[in-house]
């Protein structure tokens, strides 16, 4: 797998991220030779084999409808940044 | 008891000490802390070092003293990991990106530490995000090994392992996603275990790859492992993952008996590229098993072929859906000359994350695109199908499967940072385990001939932790037994 | 110009009305201050995990078998990935690879006859928080209470011609989630909203127009008229030459149009893939059983039963079933007064026009079915007359009054007595000789004057029927 510049692009915009001009250089490197290896995988054959999400098999757990926490705004917002009494504040954002 | 001798003390034995009215939990804690303020600044295996341990340790005390502490590391400090949520203490993660995170409550793990009546005496170095095997990539400065000042401890529980082994602490937690409790205990000479995906809830384990993370003890023994195991497992409804499982045996585990127990060595763990030292050692452990009456086979798994590829994709692509969370908004860094909501997340996690972390986040970003899921991640979830066939297939033959926990001893200092490619090999020996969720310990096996310890991986099969551990400390035994 | 045709798909989201958030333990209250149902987990601290809440998977196929769908053995939860303040964990934990409910179909009743739509599928997931854009600031506020709390996606297939037939699909989706008790759809809180998909063709065309994408409207009402304008709109650019652009478009109920939302960069990519933190839920067929066997009586049969059991009109059985909280009201009157007729009849006339009076839905203001029973009860024996019925069904409507010390507080008991009502009437044949002559000698309407006469006399507390019988019986006497 190639990595081209618009590919780099393309991550760096899911990603949320900019690199600076030479650790997009070297990032096109690193990802280059990392995905020549990856590819490796392609000469494993799969024909017919179920992808296996959750390794255990154990499953439906789950808990009861029960109202066990809440009201502890101060321990939440007390991280943030940007923050009033009541709420986290963010740049206004549009919709 | 002087603080010299507390420091020598494994976790049991200074348990014991305090229960006994030798020392007290106040005395180790001091101990400890001043041998921290005193030697961690070469190793710089702390990120931060918590004096007010001292005071938690006078109110243990008591409680040992009342009756209501009564458990076999009551008092005992101890070390975690600071990608472990910590009430009221600093949890970076090794990042800048959480440099300033203090969180409102505690991982299920450290509140069984608690519960048990151990002190806390700081929160240990690591990989940035838990991403790395040398522990260089913490924006908080490399940890040093204890074993040769240009050697890295490994990772990324590089701080848990090295201050374990430069005795800073007498016990640790470490997390191990893709061998980052084992690789390190095996490049500091301590004894580290991975439990069974489930064994140990992750609640409060800030989040790598979620179907591969797990919290493990890294201790000086097996017994101290062995035992911390007993503290922190257990069902946890707060992790619908956790499973319920019975507690070890520590009695079975003492008095286990390899004889008559069988051993696979997987063809390709003893590969080219394998250090002649490391594979030495390996070999010599698994000689001394056989003596004891253990039957040795080896097998070809040639599925291990893939195994770095499947590791790398999906924990890459499962890191970059739980770090996307950090977004300069929550908490940890934010720029504060942002008045535009997508500035504030690009420069945020631009400016927050190290290199190695902003790499796997954006390969994880590829192998989950719209176009090459199924090239990629889907492929990697039917190699795992594979993988875990190959590993059923071998517990049905043998009890336990023994290889080297890397290729090599300790790397020196900056030896990968410039080639990532190179550092994801080098973890060839220990991602299969996690990718098929069974439990593996490293177990110091001796030295190479730069005097670098080599770790010996003994690998379970899923919730069999009795077995490895019996293995391990049987192992322990025999080869002290040898050099007598 | 040609003769166009809509086509249009409705994604439906329902908040679920279990108690707790779909995977941790806040509450789920609408309503609340900022940020005091939130905890670590669904405000996305690092290292927090997922709890998945029974009541939302039980929920979740009960609606399915509702809507007439199959219901998935083996379930997943997965990540659908994006970046937004209102969604903390910068993923919502969805269901695309493995939906619980896929296959079903919603019979509607519209004008054009009946016609069946067919749902696509049902998912589960968790809702995002609130945004609150403050002016003086120029910043956003953020409000967490709304994050994971439980949602149904109810996905239909691209079946609706006409906004006609989106209004009765929702209101069937509506009365459907009510009457199960699992979502009390309330557009106006948010607990239901709709995206509306629609595109235009020509008639007679096989291939679909392009579609565009109208968000979160928030009334019925509101819908109706989007439909109309965006369906006009699409005809108009097209007959003028132009293209319909694929996008996102807000409705503005205020001005009556809509706008493209600032279009976002590129096609989002949502990376979706099975969450590992949570495990796979495997329906079984006993759990099946199980829950079918608890489904409560739906709308259909309920009207079919009350115009063949207990004989109210279609019409009748129509209005009362399409409003789960009258039906209570209903269904628990009759039982009491054990006259089912005469409870629809009060709950038509009567109790339907005070709530249209108050400007107030059956949801809004509860009225207790028991009370309305007694009512027509007590006038069914005679007791009060059924202008005094009226008055206390408003007082109880109003301050929720008990009906019986209510009608002796004010001294509505109805006078039944022959021997207080004959003294009343014997003065009224004595007060008013002409009319009596008059109905002697054969002008027999004058015997509803007397009556009203008699009535005044009375104050009212008499049965006129009683009142009828025994001034005849006087009059023939004389």
């Amino acid at each position: 797998m190639e990595i081209t510049e618009e590919l780099i692009d393309y991550l760096q915009k899911l990603g949320r991220i900019r690199l600076s001009e030479e650790d997009r250089q070297k990032t096109m490197k690193d990802l280059g030779s990392i995905m020549g290896y990856i590819d490796k995988l392609n000469e494993l054959d799969t024909t017919g084999v179920e992808p296996l999400s959750h390794v255990f098999g154990r499953t439906n757990v789950m808990r009861e409808d029960e109202v066990t926490s809440g009201d502890c705004k101060d321990k939440i917002i007390s991280n943030a940044a940007r923050k009033d009494e009541d709420t986290i504040l963010v740049p206004r954002t549009f919709d | 008891m002087d603080s010299e001798q507390i420091i020598k003390l494994s976790a049991l034995e200074l348990g014991k000490a305090i229960r006994n009215k030798e020392t007290t939990s106040e005395e180790a804690t001091k101990a400890y802390l001043d041998a921290i303020k005193e030697n961690d600044g070469k190793y710089n295996s702390y990120i931060t070092v918590r004096e007010e341990a001292l005071a938690e340790a006078r109110i243990i005390d008591e409680k040992i003293a009342s009756g209501e502490l009564t458990g076999a590391f009551a008092g005992v400090p101890v070390a975690v990991k600071d990608n472990m949520c910590t009430e009221g203490v600093l949890t970076t993660c090794g990042s800048n990106m959480l440099h300033n995170f203090v969180p409102p409550y505690d991982a299920t793990a450290v509140r069984k530490l608690k519960e048990e009546g151990m002190v806390i005496i700081g929160k240990t170095n690591m990989d940035e995000f838990a991403m790395g095997s040398t522990t260089e990539t913490s924006f908080f400065g490399p940890t040093v090994n204890p074993w040769g000042e240009n050697r890295v401890p490994g990772g990324s529980s590089g701080g848990s392992a090295a201050c374990v082994a430069a005795k800073l602490a007498p016990i640790s937690l470490g997390s191990d996603t893709g061998g980052s409790i084992r690789q390190p205990a095996s490049f500091c000479g301590i004894t580290g275990l991975k439990p069974t995906y489930g064994k140990v809830s992750r609640y409060g384990l800030v989040a790598f790859g979620s179907s591969l993370d797990q919290i493990g003890p890294m201790g000086r023994d097996a017994l101290d492992v062995a035992y911390m195991l007993n503290v922190i497992s257990g069902e946890d409804p707060k992790d619908q993952s956790s499973a319920p499982t019975d507690k070890l045996d520590l009695e079975a585990v003492k008095n286990f008996d390899v004889s008559g127990k069988t051993i696979g060595l997987p063809e390709q763990y003893f590969a080219e590229g394998m250090d002649e030292d490391v594979r030495a050692r390996v070999m010599e452990a698994v000689k001394l098993l056989e003596q004891a009456g253990a039957k040795v086979e080896t097998f070809p798994m040639p599925i291990m072929d893939y195994a770095i590829p499947t590791y790398y994709i999906i924990c890459c692509a499962e890191a970059c859906s739980n770090l996307s969370r950090y977004d300069g908004i929550k908490y940890g860094y934010a720029p504060e000359d942002v008045d535009d909501l997508m500035e504030l997340y690009i420069r945020s996690r631009s400016e927050g994350f190290g290199m190695e972390v902003k790499r796997r986040i954006m390969l994880g970003n590829f192998v989950l695109s719209s176009g090459y899921y199924d090239a990629y991640y889907n492929k990697a979830l039917q190699a795992k199908a594979l993988i875990k066939k190959a590993f059923d297939e071998a517990f049905s033959k043998y009890d336990v499967v023994i290889g080297p926990v890397a290729p090599t001893a300790a790397l020196k200092a900056g030896e990968s940072l410039s080639d990532p490619l190179k550092m994801y090999l080098g973890d060839i020996c220990t991602v299969l385990i996690n990718i098929v969720g069974v439990p593996a310990i490293s177990v110091p096996c001796g030295f190479t001939s730069d005097n670098l310890p080599v770790g010996m991986q003994i690998i379970g099969k899923h919730f069999d932790e009795q077995t490895i551990m019996g293995f391990a400390y049987a192992y322990e035994r025999l080869s002290k037994e040898a050099k007598q | 110009m040609r003769d166009y045709e809509m086509v249009i798909g409705l994604e439906v989201h329902c908040e679920l009305s279990t108690e707790s958030k779909i995977f941790c333990g806040c509450s789920t209250k609408f309503g609340g201050a900022p940020n005091t149902h939130v905890c670590e987990v669904c405000s996305g601290m690092p290292g927090t995990l997922p709890t998945l809440n029974k009541k939302v998977v039980e929920f979740a196929v009960k609606a399915g078998l509702a809507l007439n769908c199959d219901i998935t053995r083996n379930n997943k939860f997965d990540r659908k990935n994006y970046f937004y303040p209102d969604l903390p964990k910068a993923y919502q934990i969805s269901q695309l690879y493995c939906p619980i409910c896929r296959n079903g179909h919603v019979d509607i009743k519209t004008s054009q006859g009946e016609k069946s739509i067919g749902i696509h599928e049902i998912h589960m997931e968790e809702d995002a928080g609130k945004l609150v854009h403050d002016e003086v600031t120029g910043m956003t506020k953020v409000d967490f209470n709304r994050c994971g709390v439980p949602l149904l996606e109810i996905v239909s297939e691209p079946d609706f011609r006409s906004s006609e037939e989106v209004i009765a699909y929702l209101t069937k989706i509506r009365d459907t989630m009510q009457y199960l008790g699992v979502s009390d759809c309330k557009m106006q809180e948010g607990s239901m909203r709709a995206d509306v998909n629609l595109s235009v063709r020509p008639r007679g065309q096989a291939e679909f127009g392009t579609r565009t994408e109208m968000k979160n409207i928030a009334s019925f009402k509101a819908i109706e008229r989007a439909i109309e304008y965006e369906c006009e709109r699409q005809i108009d650019l097209i007959e003028g030459g132009g293209e319909v652009v694929q996008e996102t478009r807000r409705w503005d109920d205020e001005k009556e149009y809509t706008y493209a939302m600032r279009s976002k960069e590129d096609a989002q990519d949502y990376k979706y893939f099975p969450d590992p933190d949570l495990m796979p839920i495997v329906i079984s067929e006993e759990y099946l059983e199980s829950v079918k066997a608890s489904l409560p009586e739906l709308a259909d049969a309920k009207r079919e039963r009350y115009v063949s059991e207990l004989g109210l009109t279609e019409y009748d059985a129509d209005i009362i079933t399409g409003n789960v909280t009258v039906v209570k009201v209903f269904e628990t009157a009759g039982a009491k007064c054990g006259n089912y007729k005469d409870a629809a009849n009060w709950i038509l006339t009567d109790l339907l026009k005070l709530y249209k009076d108050e400007g107030v839905t059956p949801e809004d203001k509860e009225f207790d079915g028991d009370k309305l029973g007694t009512i027509i009860k007590m006038v069914n024996d005679g007791k009060i007359n059924r202008k005094s019925g009226k008055k206390i069904l408003t007082a109880v409507f109003e301050e929720d009054v008990d009906p019986e010390e209510y009608a002796d507080r004010n001294g509505l008991a109805q006078v039944s007595d022959a021997s207080a009502i004959e003294p009343a009437i014997r003065k009224v044949i004595s007060e008013n000789t002409k009319a009596v002559d008059e109905y002697k000698v054969g002008n027999t309407k004058n015997i509803q004057f007397l009556i009203g006469q008699s009535m005044r006399e009375l104050r009212g507390k008499a049965d006129p029927k009683t009142v009828k019988d025994i001034l005849e019986k006087l009059l023939s006497e004389l």
